[in-house]
C-alpha cells in the first residue's frame, strides 16, 4: 500500500515519516484530482489527512472544493486521480460506512415522519448503535422526539441530522455546515458535543462558513481555494499567515505568534520599521497600525520610544481577516 | 480450520438477519410515510376513485361492453391500472426526484443501509397504495355497479396490479434519475394522463382512432390492461403471454435507464 503524504511535508517522501504523520490517519486524500465531465476542475492534486481524535474544519468560499472533497470522502463521487482511504479501506465499502456518520445540507428529509422513527431507522443501519437516550441527548432532541420531521424549526431539523449522524456511534463524522440556523444556545451545546466526541477519540471533519465556529472548535484549520490547499494548520497558525501574507513581504510566512498593535504614536514609520519583528506599520488618521512578529519586542521598545503613546491595543489576528488574504491572493 | 482466519469481523453471521431487518424498517416506514402524506395519499386513491365512480358507476350505468361483462366491470380493470400508474409517477417519479433534489438521497447513500433498500421500499409502497386502490374499486363497483365479480377475478386482477406496479416503479425512477427535479410534477403529468389514455384506460382501445391502436402497445399500461380484461373475462387483445414479456422488457429498459441516467449523474456530481 503506498504511504500517504502530508501535504505540510512534501520533502519527506522518501524518508521517515514525519511524528504527525506516524498515527495510521483516519481518512485520507493523496493527490486527488477531481475533473467534472464538463471539464470543471473541482480539486487539483489535493492532499489531505484526518488523524484520530482531531477535529479538522475545511474552510474556503463557495466553489472552492469544499464539498466535492467531503462527497470523496463519503464514497459520493470517485477521484479523476488518486487515492481515497477511509480506515485504510475504500469509501463505498459497507464495512467502512459502518465507522462513518454524516450529516449533509438536507433540505428536506421525509416530513412525515416522527424525530424517534428517523433516528431508529438509521440506528438500525448499524449493529452496535449509540443508546437511543445518549443520541437524544447529545443531540437536545429531548420533548420533541414524537414530533413529524415536517413540523419542526430549522434549529430542530438541523439537530435531528445531527442526531442521525451519532446514531452509529462512528468513529469519523463529516459535518457539513452543522450549525446552520442553530440559535446560539444550541450552537454552543452542539459545539460541546462535537468537542467531546474528539474527547473520546472520534475524528470530525466539518466545513463551516462561521469562522467563528472554525476558531472555536477545530484543531487544524484547512483552507482550500480553487481546488488546492491554500493553507493548514491550527487557529492561529492560519491567522499569522492569512495576515501576514496580505502583506508585501513574503519572506516572513514562517511566523507564527503574528499580532496587531494598535496606538496612537508621534514615531515616524521608518522608525517603527526599524524595530526588531515589525513588519508593517500603517498610519491613518491617529491611529498607527503595526505588524509584529515579535510583539513582547517591540512593545518594549515602542514605549521606550515615546513616551506619550497612548491608547494602545494588542490583538491576534481575525481569522475572518486571514481567511479573506488566503482565498483572495491566490492567482487564478 | 485455521484459527487465525477469524480474526476477520466482517462476515458475521447476523449480517443476512441485520440486511433483511433493514429492507423491512426501510419499506414499512415508507408505507408509513406514504400513507401520512395526505396530499399524496389521497390524490394517488381518490384519482382513481373519482374517475371511476364518473365514468363507470355514474355514466355507462347497466351498459354491457360484451356478453356478460358490464362497462362497471371492464372499466375495473383499466381503472386499476391507471391507479397503480398514478402510486408509482407521483409516488416515486416525484419522491425520488424530491429526495434527489433535497440532499436526503446522498444522505441515505452515504449511510451503511443497502441501497437496494431505498429502491425496494420504494417499489413496496407502490405496489400497497396498488393494492389499496383495487380493492376500493372493486367495493365500489360491487356496492353501486352491481358488477358481479368472483373472488378469483379479483385475486387476478389484485395480483396484476400489485405486479404492475414494478415496472412502473422502474419507469418512476428513471423519470426521478432523467428529469430535472424542478420539472418532475409537470413530467409526471405530461406521461400519466396522455399514457393512460392512448393505452386505453379510460375509453375502450377499439373507440380510438386507428393510429392511436396501432401505437398502443408501446405503453405497458396497454398489456398490463389487456392481462386485466381477460382476467374479467371481458374482450382482450394480444396473448397473455406476449404482454407479460413485454411487461418484463418494458421494465429491463428502465432499469438500464435508470442505471444508466443514475451513472451519469454520479459523474457530474
Amino acid at each position: 500500500m503506498t504511504a500517504v503524504l502530508e501535504s505540510a511535508a512534501p520533502t519527506s517522501a522518501s524518508s521517515s515519516p514525519t511524528p504527525s504523520s506516524q498515527l495510521q490517519p483516519v481518512a485520507a486524500l493523496a493527490h486527488i484530482t477531481k475533473r467534472y465531465a464538463n471539464g470543471v476542475l473541482a480539486l487539483d492534486d489535493i492532499s489531505l489527512s484526518l488523524h484520530p481524535g482531531e477535529i479538522v474544519a475545511l474552510l474556503g468560499p463557495n466553489g472552492a472544493g469544499k464539498s466535492t472533497a467531503v462527497k470523496l470522502l463519503m464514497g459520493l463521487s470517485v477521484p479523476t486521480m488518486g487515492s481515497v482511504r477511509i480506515f485504510a479501506a475504500d469509501p463505498r465499502l459497507t464495512a467502512t460506512r459502518l465507522r462513518t456518520g454524516v450529516m449533509l445540507q438536507v433540505g428536506r428529509a421525509p416530513e412525515m415522519l416522527r424525530v424517534r422513527e428517523h433516528i431508529n431507522i438509521f440506528r438500525g443501519y448499524y449493529p452496535n448503535p449509540m443508546p437511543y437516550a445518549d443520541i437524544l441527548r447529545a443531540a437536545q432532541l429531548d420533548g420533541i422526539e414524537d414530533r413529524m420531521f415536517g413540523q419542526l424549526s430549522g434549529g430542530q431539523k438541523q439537530r435531528t441530522l445531527f442526531a442521525l449522524a451519532l446514531a452509529g456511534d462512528p468513529d469519523l463524522l463529516f459535518l457539513d455546515e452543522p450549525t446552520v440556523g442553530l440559535d446560539i444556545e444550541s450552537r454552543r451545546g452542539m459545539w460541546a458535543q462535537i468537542r467531546s466526541l474528539a474527547a473520546r477519540g472520534k475524528t470530525v471533519l466539518l466545513t463551516t462558513h462561521y469562522l467563528e465556529e472554525a476558531d472555536a472548535l477545530a484543531h487544524r484549520i484547512v483552507v482550500i481555494n480553487k481546488g488546492r490547499v491554500v493553507c493548514e494548520g491550527t487557529p492561529g497558525e492560519v491567522k499569522s499567515l492569512g495576515y501576514a501574507s496580505t502583506t508585501r513581504a513574503s519572506g516572513i510566512t514562517a511566523s507564527r505568534t503574528l499580532k496587531i498593535i494598535h496606538c496612537s504614536t508621534t514615531l515616524p514609520a521608518a522608525t517603527i520599521l526599524a524595530i526588531p519583528g515589525v513588519t508593517t506599520a500603517d498610519t491613518l488618521g491617529a491611529t498607527t497600525t503595526i505588524q509584529t512578529t515579535q510583539p513582547e519586542q517591540t512593545l518594549r521598545e515602542l514605549l521606550a520610544l515615546d513616551a506619550t503613546l497612548s491608547a494602545l491595543e494588542v490583538s491576534s489576528p481575525a481569522l475572518e481577516d486571514a481567511f479573506l488574504a488566503l482565498t483572495s491572493s491566490q492567482p487564478s | 480450520m485455521s484459527t487465525t482466519a477469524i480474526t476477520l469481523p466482517t462476515a458475521q453471521p447476523g449480517t443476512l438477519t441485520r440486511t433483511l431487518r433493514i429492507l423491512f424498517t426501510e419499506m414499512r416506514f415508507e408505507v408509513i410515510r406514504a400513507l401520512r402524506t395526505r396530499a399524496f395519499s389521497l390524490s394517488a386513491i381518490g384519482f382513481p376513485v373519482m374517475f371511476y365512480c364518473l365514468f363507470g358507476l355514474i355514466m355507462n350505468r347497466n351498459e354491457n361492453i360484451s356478453a356478460g361483462v358490464s362497462v362497471a366491470k371492464y372499466l375495473l380493470g383499466g381503472y386499476a391500472v391507471f391507479g397503480s400508474l398514478g402510486a408509482a409517477i407521483f409516488g416515486i417519479g416525484i419522491g425520488v426526484a424530491m429526495d434527489r433534489s433535497a440532499g436526503w438521497l446522498e444522505l441515505k447513500q452515504a449511510s451503511p443501509m443497502p441501497p437496494l433498500a431505498y429502491v425496494l421500499a420504494k417499489c413496496v409502497m407502490a405496489v400497497v397504495f396498488s393494492l389499496i386502490i383495487v380493492s376500493i374499486l372493486t367495493l365500489l363497483g360491487i356496492a353501486f355497479g352491481h358488477v358481479s365479480i368472483t373472488f378469483p377475478e379479483f385475486a387476478h386482477i389484485a395480483l396484476f396490479a400489485a405486479a404492475g406496479a414494478v415496472p412502473f416503479s422502474c419507469l418512476g425512477l428513471a423519470m426521478a434519475f432523467l428529469a430535472p427535479p424542478a420539472s418532475a410534477g409537470g413530467i409526471a403529468n405530461l406521461i400519466y394522463l396522455p399514457m393512460s389514455f392512448l393505452s386505453g384506460l379510460w375509453v375502450p382501445i377499439r373507440f380510438l382512432p386507428h393510429i392511436l391502436q396501432t401505437i398502443a402497445p408501446i405503453f405497458p399500461t396497454y398489456h398490463l390492461a389487456q392481462l386485466m380484461y381477460a382476467a374479467l373475462g371481458a374482450p382482450s387483445l394480444g396473448s397473455i403471454l406476449s404482454h407479460w414479456i413485454s411487461l418484463l422488457g418494458f421494465t429491463l429498459i428502465m432499469l438500464g435507464v435508470t442505471w444508466l441516467a443514475f451513472r451519469h449523474l454520479e459523474q457530474n456530481s
